[in-house]
Order: structure tokens, then C-alpha cells, then sequence
């Protein structure tokens, strides 16, 4: 090979690391998205048994309608966050990371593939949610663009999330500890089974200071057109996460951290 | 810019010691840390088959990994056929192939699923028919729809080369490819390796096996605690000692440089 051809023109590889990040949990989809699923239906079934007719939510909407979004958004945001971070801690603990560094793709072809595989798969999982559940339960859909803009936008900050616990854990259970201590109370804490209206004013403002609570009140009013905050307010406050989280997440792929040492 | 196949200019490399506690951070006491390369200067010409010699530790892969992008240096700059492997990186890590030391693969893959997906990363999608030579020539045919977890160990190395070789790149970079390889795997890699090297690749190779060096490389620059101690063509190593062979050299001039380095 001549020197001249050390020049070929230069294309993106992003295409192939997202089709690789996504081939990777449909691969598994039994484990990615059926294995979900089955969970949110099991809080679905135990929790309208149980608070049915003993929780008053948003007027005439019954506990069970209510409760859906909520277990949704739920299921999308604890699979957004883990599909980037399970990826980046195997390939990072395995030594395979080295395939992708060695190439042409850029940092913000990482993140991009990265996050989008991650919304991918929590979209999915939603789906997936959203579809089994109506085959029980009724749920109307007020304003499908506030439900789809937050799906997305609520998926790509677990998304984001995910990537900067992968890129921050060394270990399996460092990783595990960033989602037991972190994104799971977070979560639960954020007004997936309840309206926040019913909590104590303390708890009420605690929740405020929970971004995640922004994501599924902002996705609720999608579906009732109805919410315990503005929908402006909740998509302000998600934007601004997105793109805090976005310039952390840059930051550290730009300094190299953990990655190119 | 620089007109050779590889360029090194200078390079210092210090791994700093990652902070303990956040506290540190704020800290402004300076850190120490592991000097790995110490102004390192190496121009390697287009077609050359050039050997990096040295004991364990003497930073022979982190030279590698800068090369590579996988490693920022401290200091100094690189090229890989002109390009600036910081501010080029796109076309620099396009002009490389690099095998790595490590036995890495990934385990969801079947072997041609590797290679197409390696091939995507640099941005070919039609890439079969050299897919297909490459993996007859390493003796892969019969393995291209094996899954990765499924290959033995000397399998699993072929496919780190064809990895490397996937785009095409006008530089090879092997680093210690025949560590724990059976002699058939060795002689056919060599093989094909001494091919593309004839039909006008650059190869920069790192081993502890002397006699490959011996037979293979034109070069050879022998580094120690981060620093080129000899760099010259393998006949005039050779000379040095009278023709007793390339590990006869390499003890010596080793010897030679921990006895000056005591010295001083």
C-alpha cells in the first residue's frame, strides 16, 4: 500500500457503534426488554389490587390509569440509564472498549451513539409497557407530544447518566452502588406510584429538588392532560438536566477520563 | 507535519496517581507519578519493518498507546503518516492498524460480525470481499461464523490481527502478536505479516522474542526506563557484537546502559 492511500476519505463510523449498541440488547432481548416489562406488570397488578379504591388521584382518574405512565416512565429510565452503563462496564472491564478507542469516532460520535442506543431501548421498554397494559387497563392519550417529548428527553438524561456511571465505575459493584443508591430512590421518590399533592408540604418540596419527579409529572400530563406542575416548568427543568448532564458527560470523554489515560 | 510513516517528537509520558478522596482535588501540592517515557525522538520511514525492543516495563506499549490514541502523552507530539494523532486523530487512527497485547474480544459476536462491525467503525460497510481475504490468509474461513467465546486462544489472537487489518491502513502496529502462539500460528502470521510489509506497509513491531526481531525488522531502537538507548539498522546491532546474535546485543547494550545510568 502506497502512502497516497493513507488518505481515503473519511466517513462516520457512529452508524456502526449505534447499530452495535443496539444489536447488543436486542440480542438479549428477553433479559433488556421482556424481563421489564414483566416487572412493571407485576407492580401494576399487586398495586391496583391494593390502592384501587383507597387512593384519590387527580380527580375522577382511576388509581390504575394513573398508575401506568408512572410505571412507564419507571421502566424506561432504569433501562435508559442501564443499557449504556452494563455496556461501558463490560467493555471497559473485558479490555473489547480498545476496539472502538482505536478508531476514527469522535467524542461526540461516542456520546450520540451511546445515548441513542440508550433512548432506543427505553422507548422500547415503554412500548412495550404502554401496550401490554392496555390490554387490562384503558389509558387515554391527551397530548401525545408532551408524552413523546418526555419519553425521549427522560431517557436520554438516564441515558447520559448511564454513561458517566460507566465511565465512572471500575467495578461491577461500583456501578451496582450508583444504581441502588442513586437512580433507584430517585426514581421511586419521584411520584411513580403517587400524586406528590398527597405527601406532607416537606416532602412535597423535597420532591421539587428531584429532577426525575420533572420527567414523569411532565409525562402524566401527556396522558391526562393534568399534572401537580406545569408542563413548562417540568420540560424547562428536564432541558436544563439534559444539557448540564450532556456538558458533564463531554467533559470527561474530551479529558479522556478512565479512557485514555 | 511530518513526511514519515511514524513520528514520534519529543514525547514525555508521566502516569499520574488518581486521587484517593475529592479533597485532593482542591489541593494544589503537586502529585507524583510514574515516568513512562522520557523525550522520546523515533522517525520510522514508509515500508519499513521496524522492531521496539525492551525489557518489561520499559514503555513500549505506552509509546504504542500514543500512537494510537489510547494514551494522551505528557508532552511532545506524534504523526502517523503526517498526521497528528491529537488534532488529526480522525485520519491518523484511519492510517492504523493496531494489534493489541491483551487477548480482548467481544463476546456477543460471531468472527464476521467482528469484522464488519470493526470495518463499521472506520466507516466501511462493504467491506466483505477484503473481509474474506483477510481471513483466509490467517487461516479464519472455517471460523467466521463461530461466536468470539467459542474460539481458542490462538483463534482468538488471529482475530485481533484481522481486526487490525480490516481498513486497510498503511501502518501496522503489532504489539508482542506471537505472546503464547504455537509455532503454526506464528509461522503463518509471519507469513502474512512479512506479505503486507512487501507490498509497501509499514510495520512497527514490539517482542520479546529476538530472533523475530533478528529475522523480521530492518530497525530496531531498544528502549529502557522510558528512553531510546540504541537505535540503528539490525546489521550494525548485529556488528556490535561481532554477529553473536540479537539477544547477545540486547543484553549488552542493556548492560551498558544500567551500568552508565549507575554511573551517573
Amino acid at each position: 500500500m502506497t502512502p497516497q492511500q493513507a488518505n481515503p476519505q473519511v466517513r462516520s463510523g457512529f452508524y456502526t457503534l449505534l447499530y452495535k449498541e443496539l444489536l447488543r440488547f436486542w440480542r438479549v432481548g428477553f433479559q433488556t426488554i421482556a424481563a421489564p416489562v414483566i416487572t412493571a406488570l407485576l407492580y401494576l397488578i399487586v398495586f391496583a389490587q391494593v390502592l384501587q379504591d383507597r387512593v384519590q388521584v387527580y380527580g375522577e382518574i382511576p388509581y390504575t390509569t394513573f398508575l401506568i405512565p408512572g410505571l412507564m416512565m419507571m421502566s424506561m429510565l432504569q433501562n435508559a440509564f442501564a443499557n449504556p452503563s452494563s455496556s461501558l462496564i463490560q467493555s471497559r472491564v473485558t479490555g473489547n472498549l480498545v476496539f472502538v478507542l482505536l478508531t476514527p469516532i469522535s467524542n461526540r460520535e461516542f456520546f450520540s451513539a451511546y445515548v441513542l442506543a440508550a433512548v432506543v431501548r427505553g422507548l422500547a421498554v415503554g412500548a412495550v409497557v404502554w401496550v401490554v397494559a392496555l390490554l387490562f387497563f384503558p389509558l387515554p392519550v391527551v397530548a401525545p407530544v408532551w408524552v413523546i417529548l418526555f419519553a425521549v428527553l427522560a431517557s436520554a438524561i438516564m441515558g447520559i447518566l448511564g454513561l458517566i456511571a460507566g465511565l465512572w465505575s471500575e467495578k461491577f459493584d461500583q456501578l451496582a452502588a450508583f444504581q441502588n443508591f442513586l437512580i433507584m430512590p430517585a426514581t421511586f421518590l419521584s411520584g411513580v406510584f403517587y400524586s406528590i399533592h398527597i405527601l406532607p408540604p416537606f416532602w412535597q418540596g423535597v420532591s421539587h429538588w428531584n429532577p426525575i419527579f420533572y420527567t414523569i409529572d411532565g409525562f402524566r400530563y401527556g396522558f391526562f392532560g393534568v399534572s401537580d406542575s406545569s408542563p413548562w416548568l417540568s420540560l424547562a427543568v428536564v432541558s436544563f438536566v439534559f444539557v448540564v448532564l450532556t456538558v458533564v458527560a463531554m467533559r470527561l470523554l474530551d479529558s479522556g477520563y478512565k479512557m485514555r489515560l | 507535519m511530518s513526511s514519515a510513516a511514524i513520528e514520534f517528537q519529543h514525547i514525555h509520558k508521566t502516569y499520574v496517581a488518581p486521587y484517593k478522596h475529592w479533597w485532593e482535588r482542591l489541593q494544589k501540592k503537586p502529585r507524583s507519578g510514574l515516568v513512562a517515557l522520557q523525550d522520546i525522538n523515533l522517525r520510522i520511514e514508509y515500508g519499513e519493518f521496524f522492531g521496539l525492543l525492551g525489557p518489561n516495563g520499559a514503555g513500549k506499549t505506552s509509546l504504542i498507546s500514543i500512537l494510537a490514541g489510547l494514551s494522551y502523552a505528557t508532552s511532545g507530539q506524534a504523526w502517523v503518516c503526517g498526521h497528528n494523532v491529537v488534532t488529526d486523530f480522525r485520519l491518523s487512527r484511519r492510517s492504523l492498524g493496531v494489534v493489541p497485547q491483551e487477548l480482548v474480544y467481544d463476546p456477543f459476536f460471531t468472527v464476521r460480525e467482528t469484522l464488519r462491525i470493526q470495518s463499521g467503525y472506520f466507516g466501511l460497510r462493504q467491506n466483505d470481499d477484503w473481509i474474506d481475504e483477510v481471513l483466509h490468509n490467517l487461516g479464519l474461513t472455517e471460523k467466521a461464523n463461530a461466536n468470539m467465546r467459542a474460539l481458542s486462544g490462538g483463534m482468538k489472537r488471529r482475530v485481533l490481527v484481522a481486526q487490525a487489518l480490516v481498513h486497510r491502513p498503511p501502518v501496522i502496529v503489532l504489539d508482542e502478536p506471537t505472546a503464547g502462539v504455537d509455532v503454526d500460528l506464528r509461522r503463518s502470521l509471519w507469513a502474512f505479516i512479512s506479505r503486507l510489509n512487501k507490498e509497501g506497509h509499514t510495520i512497527l513491531l514490539t517482542t520479546h522474542y529476538l530472533e523475530e526481531a533478528e529475522a523480521l525488522c530492518g530497525r530496531i531502537a531498544m528502549v529502557r526506563e522510558g528512553r531510546v538507548v540504541a537505535l540503528d539498522s539490525t546489521e550494525a546491532l548485529l556488528a556490535r557484537v561481532g554477529g553473536a546474535g540479537l539477544e547477545e546485543a540486547f543484553v549488552q547494550i542493556m548492560r551498558d546502559d544500567r551500568n552508565a545510568q549507575g554511573a551517573a
